[in-house]
């Protein structure tokens, strides 16, 4: 199918333009025209069969499990949409050549164009709810990029931060209406939600829907009280703003009433809320366009009154107006075009864009007053052309709109009002620039534009006046068919005419020419009027509620998060003593169904000094070096509770562990104070008291709690499977380095990155070293006593013996690599006290961190062998060998494994300690060093 | 038994907590430590209080104390000991580079608050 290539020629279009300098000016609006030009013929190859009534699709499932689809349509709502968009896009790409100065970048300008025509072909193409949002956002982006194109000037950026903040808030209020439409609907699909009317609306959430939806449409639409971005969205370069305010981005918000009138339009509510909001705008933003002095803050605000105009048509309860305000979106894509078109080239050849410097430029380029005026006379209704008849069919449908009751009247009058408005700011346009003196005092001589930059105008007025004259013949068959996408009801029979005799909506037409002649007339005490109002600006505004959000978030942030480490463990501890209090109250009681095991003095004693320790190592924390020695009290009760309680792999762990971080603290202490001073307030110890008392009372009852309860455990597995599966009677190994390996797999990584991550720490770390104890005492000039030295010097070849022997039994009694490793660190640590780091440093040439990555890569590997053999990862294998003078033997590829932690374990511990210990010689670890030793 | 056994684990735990919550780094690393002893004598007790019942297979033994917290444990005390090591160095390194040991930054006023 073709349909997505009228989408994606344009994608791919965007990559064109950057291929040709920017020098080459002819070549790069030359080939970057020829793919929407095809798009736009493989749109008109379909439009005879969207224009029977056909509506060819096409579906490509792309993130099913959102249901999003790569889905495209084309009914007569996206064909009309699609030839507005590709045929006024072309005309552009057109004017901009001769636009743009030399020094802007041509490619960067028509690659953006590109994306934003994509993406705006994407909206009206799109067959899937989701997909219409993606290309929604899109839009915003690239108009961000469109607007900011001069991104040197304050102006353009501001714009261009304000348009993509408003419409992209709207945007995503409007993906939260779709994806309650989704939820009510079951479906993203596009035709699926449009023939779900009485579904939809008889849902609850039709409401919020609804209200999301419509804040999506109004804020891109530029509706009242969105509208303040539009005329800031003027400081982009004119064919910008031609091509979003006239046919394209403005347009998306009316395109969307449009889409989704068959499925949300027909409630009170739509009546009330987008007929309101529509005629609000128009009449609004007409008034201050009659009051602008830039020619585009006029254009600009006119855009504004106008897609009010629209939107109120599309929210009236009537075929008609629906396919008035398509009619319209079509007349005031063309006028609108053009006049933006005229402003450029008035801005381009002039030099300036002040309607008050601005006087009598027929006289210099005849030919633009005729095509503006032209345009200006179909915006202000003028019989003839294309904006009287869809005035006049929006005058009928103003009459009989049937809203308010008693005070239905005030929609016509309104509704004339504002065409008052648009008569007096287009004939303010037309005349004061045009007519009167030829001005004397302009930055550039005025002369005509060339014929090319003309051309595009030329075109669109010529469609204004063939449309006016000749409407039957020109679009009855596109609005017949977009009617029929919009209203869903049998296909509608339109017989559009210039002339329908004398009536109601002929005499306001009459009204509107007149009194915006008189409005036009007296304009000058209109402004006087308003200049007793104070100037204010929706930019300052915006930028200032800007201002104001971000300081009040900043404010936020600074009391969460500022900086202090105590505040964020106070939040951390009362979340947990929220979350598992409120799960202990919910218990009926603390104690569970198991019976209590009896009580021994031993147990007592042991319980008694590790409390005792415990909270010495808290209450004496002052004194850091008694703190520490009560923490490694603490640490070698917790051993022997594991030992107690059958325990024996952890005991021997906890045990060497206990050693090595007394030692690694130890040595930290001598380089940091001795004494923590006194600082905390009374009130912050009671505070924290009484936070570490409620944390140890939650913790100890859950403790109980737990105990006391019995647990359906998978244990029962591993001890059934260890000797058979596993090939190892000590069930924690064989769960260590077989069951769960993944798991000590992940573990030995974490611990060698731990132990690197410290290595770099260290690396250049200067500290000062104390001379003497905390007490003044000079450290022992016997710095290596012989005594320790030589014991040390004889229990390593032993110690090594014992964990060897540790790693080798670990499989099948208590032991293994962890162990085992750790055993052989301490031995070596214990070297490095006795003799000095520079004593052990010569002997102990090597590194430690090829040995604990080369730890971690065995241990890989090992899982890796496995696959080798058709198994899982990590699969082990073992058997029973005979090996002559030693006896039989059971070999599991787990040992291999085993081997991989060990060297981990003791890589990690030694070049912890070791590199931490080198602090204090001169051997410190730096780049310099690294050298030396390499 | 189970009754001491949880009061030693709560007591642990909060003393711990209070050293944790000091404004010094050793203290905070000291209480670290302690509170990893008192996590890891909870994870433990999750398989139930066993006496002689090592999980070493023997044939005819049928009493096991529950081995899969132990292997646990046993890497989580490995792991305690990277984490205790990597605090205190980093302890050490802010020292060395700010010349400070509070656990607190200096900069925001807030901090300076919280140190009174």
């Amino acid at each position: 199918m073709s349909l997505p290539l009228i989408v994606l020629l344009p994608l791919l279009g965007s990559l064109i333009p950057l291929l040709s300098s920017n020098r080459q000016r002819n070549l790069n609006a030359g080939s970057t025209a020829i793919l929407p030009a095809v798009a736009l013929a493989i749109a008109l190859y379909h439009a005879p069969r969207v224009l029977a009534g056909e509506v060819p699709r096409f579906s490509l499932s792309w993130v099913p499990q959102l249901g999003l689809d790569l889905a495209f349509r084309l009914d007569g709502l996206s064909l009309l949409f699609v030839m507005l968009i590709l045929g006024i896009g072309l005309l552009i790409i057109l004017y901009s050549r001769y636009y743009l100065a030399p020094e802007d970048s041509m490619p960067r300008f028509y690659a953006y164009l590109m994306l934003f025509m994509t993406s705006m072909l994407g909206i009206v193409m799109a067959d899937n709810l989701l997909l219409l949002w993606v290309f929604w956002e899109l839009t915003s982006l690239s108009s961000f990029l469109l607007i900011g194109y001069w991104y040197k000037q304050s102006e353009a950026r501001r714009g261009a931060r304000m348009a993509l903040t408003v419409t992209g808030m709207g945007g995503l209020a409007m993906l939260a209406g779709f994806l309650l439409i989704g939820h009510i609907v079951g479906t993203f699909d596009m035709q699926t939600v449009l023939d779900s009317r009485q579904l939809i609306q008889a849902d609850p959430r039709y409401l919020p829907a609804l209200l999301l939806i419509l804040l999506g449409a109004f804020t891109k639409s530029a509706q009242f009280p969105f509208h303040f971005w539009l005329p800031h969205a003027m400081s982009a370069p004119t064919p910008v703003s031609a091509f979003l305010h006239s046919a394209t981005m403005v347009k998306a918000g009316v395109f969307l009433l449009a889409r989704l009138h068959p499925a949300l339009a027909g409630s009170q509510l739509w009546l009330y809320i987008v007929t309101l909001t529509g005629l609000v705008t128009m009449i609004y933003a007409a008034y201050f366009a009659l009051l602008k002095y830039d020619l585009k803050g006029v254009l600009a605000f006119s855009t504004v009154s106008h897609l009010g105009m629209i939107t109120m048509l599309f929210g009236l309860d009537s075929k008609l107006a629906v396919i008035a305000g398509l009619f319209h979106i079509i007349n005031h894509a063309t006028f609108k075009a053009s006049l933006f078109m005229s402003s450029g080239i008035i801005d381009h050849e002039t030099g300036t864009r002040d309607i008050r410097k601005l006087s009598g430029l027929r006289h210099s380029m005849p030919m633009t007053a005729a095509l503006a005026g032209l345009a200006a006379a179909s915006m202000a209704g003028v019989p003839l052309l294309n904006g009287f008849l869809s005035k006049e069919m929006m005058l009928t449908e103003a009459l009989g709109s049937g809203i308010l009751g008693g005070l239905a009247w005030l929609i016509p009058v309104l509704a004339t009002l504002g065409s008052v408005l648009s008569v007096a700011y287009s004939l303010r346009y037309v005349r004061n620039v045009f007519f009167g003196p030829a001005a004397t005092d302009l930055p550039k001589t005025p002369h005509e534009a060339p014929f090319m930059m003309r051309l595009p105008m030329l075109l669109l007025v010529a469609l204004c006046v063939l449309i006016g004259l000749l409407p039957a013949l020109m679009v009855t068959g596109i609005l017949e068919a977009a009617g029929q996408a919009t209203i869903l009801a049998p296909r509608p029979e339109l017989h559009l005419a210039i002339w329908h005799g004398f009536n109601l909506p002929l005499l306001m037409s009459a009204i509107a020419l007149a009194g915006g002649v008189a409005i036009y007339s007296v304009r000058r005490t209109l402004f006087s009027f308003q200049r007793q109002f104070p100037q204010r600006n929706a930019l300052m505004l915006f930028e200032y509620a800007v201002r104001q959000l971000l300081g009040a978030t900043q404010r936020g942030i600074d009391r969460l998060e500022n900086g202090s480490l105590q505040r964020y463990m106070l939040w951390l501890i009362v979340v947990v003593l929220f979350l598992t209090g409120s799960g202990l109250l919910d218990l009926t009681q603390l104690k569970g169904e198991l019976p209590l095991k009896p009580l021994d003095g031993l147990l007592v004693v042991g319980a008694a000094i590790t409390i005792l320790a415990g909270l010495g190592t808290a209450v004496l924390h002052r004194r850091r070096l008694v703190s520490l020695m009560m923490l490694s009290v603490v640490g070698l009760m917790v051993s022997l509770a594991f030992a107690r309680f059958s325990a024996p792999d952890l005991a021997l762990t906890q045990l060497a562990v206990e050693v090595v971080t007394v030692i690694l603290l130890m040595l930290a202490l001598f380089f940091l104070p001795q004494r923590t001073p006194k600082e905390s307030s009374g009130g912050r110890i009671v505070r924290d008291v009484l936070l570490a008392a409620s944390f140890g009372g939650i913790v100890a009852s859950l403790n109980y709690a737990l105990l006391t309860r019995s647990l359906d455990s998978i244990s029962g597995y591993f001890l059934a499977n260890s000797v058979s599966g596993g090939g190892g009677h000590n069930v924690v190994n064989v769960i260590l380095v077989d069951f769960r390996g993944f798991d000590t797999l992940g573990e030995i990584t974490v611990l060698c990155i731990a132990a690197i991550g410290i290595y770099k720490l260290l690396n250049r770390l200067r500290l000062f070293m104390p001379s003497s104890d905390s007490e003044g005492r000079p450290w022992s000039k016997d710095l290596h006593p012989m005594l320790l030295a030589t014991v040390s010097q004889s229990l390593l070849p032993l110690a090594l013996l014992v964990s060897v022997f540790i790693f080798l039994r670990g499989h099948n009694e208590p032991g293994g690599g962890f162990i085992a490793g750790l055993v052989t660190a301490v031995a070596l640590i214990l070297l490095y006290i006795a003799r000095g780091v520079d004593w052990a440093q010569q002997r102990l040439t090597f590194q430690y961190q090829p040995i604990a990555v080369v730890g971690v890569v065995i241990a890989a590997l090992t899982g890796l062998g496995s696959w080798l053999f058709g198994h899982n990862f990590l699969t082990s294998a073992f058997g029973h060998f005979a090996i002559p003078y030693i006896g039989e033997v059971e070999l599991a590829t787990a040992m291999l494994f085993d081997l991989g932690v060990y060297l981990t374990v003791v890589g990690a511990t030694l070049m912890i300690l070791a590199n931490l210990g080198k602090l204090t010689t001169r051997h410190r670890p730096s780049k310099e060093n690294e050298k030396e030793t390499v | 038994m189970e009754a001491l056994f949880a009061t030693v684990t709560g007591f642990l735990a909060a003393s711990g907590l209070y050293l944790a919550l000091r404004g010094r780094t050793f203290p905070v690393v000291v209480g670290l430590t302690l509170l990893s002893y008192a996590v890891n004598l909870f994870l433990f007790s999750t398989g139930g209080l066993t006496t002689d019942g090592a999980a070493v297979i023997q044939d005819g033994k049928t009493h096991y104390a529950d081995p899969l917290p132990q292997a646990l444990v046993l890497t989580a005390i490995v792991i305690g000991f990277a984490m205790t090591a990597f605090s205190v160095i980093l302890a050490m390194r802010v020292r060395g580079d700010q010349g400070s040991d509070q656990v607190n930054d200096q900069r925001g006023d807030d901090a300076r608050e919280e140190k009174s």
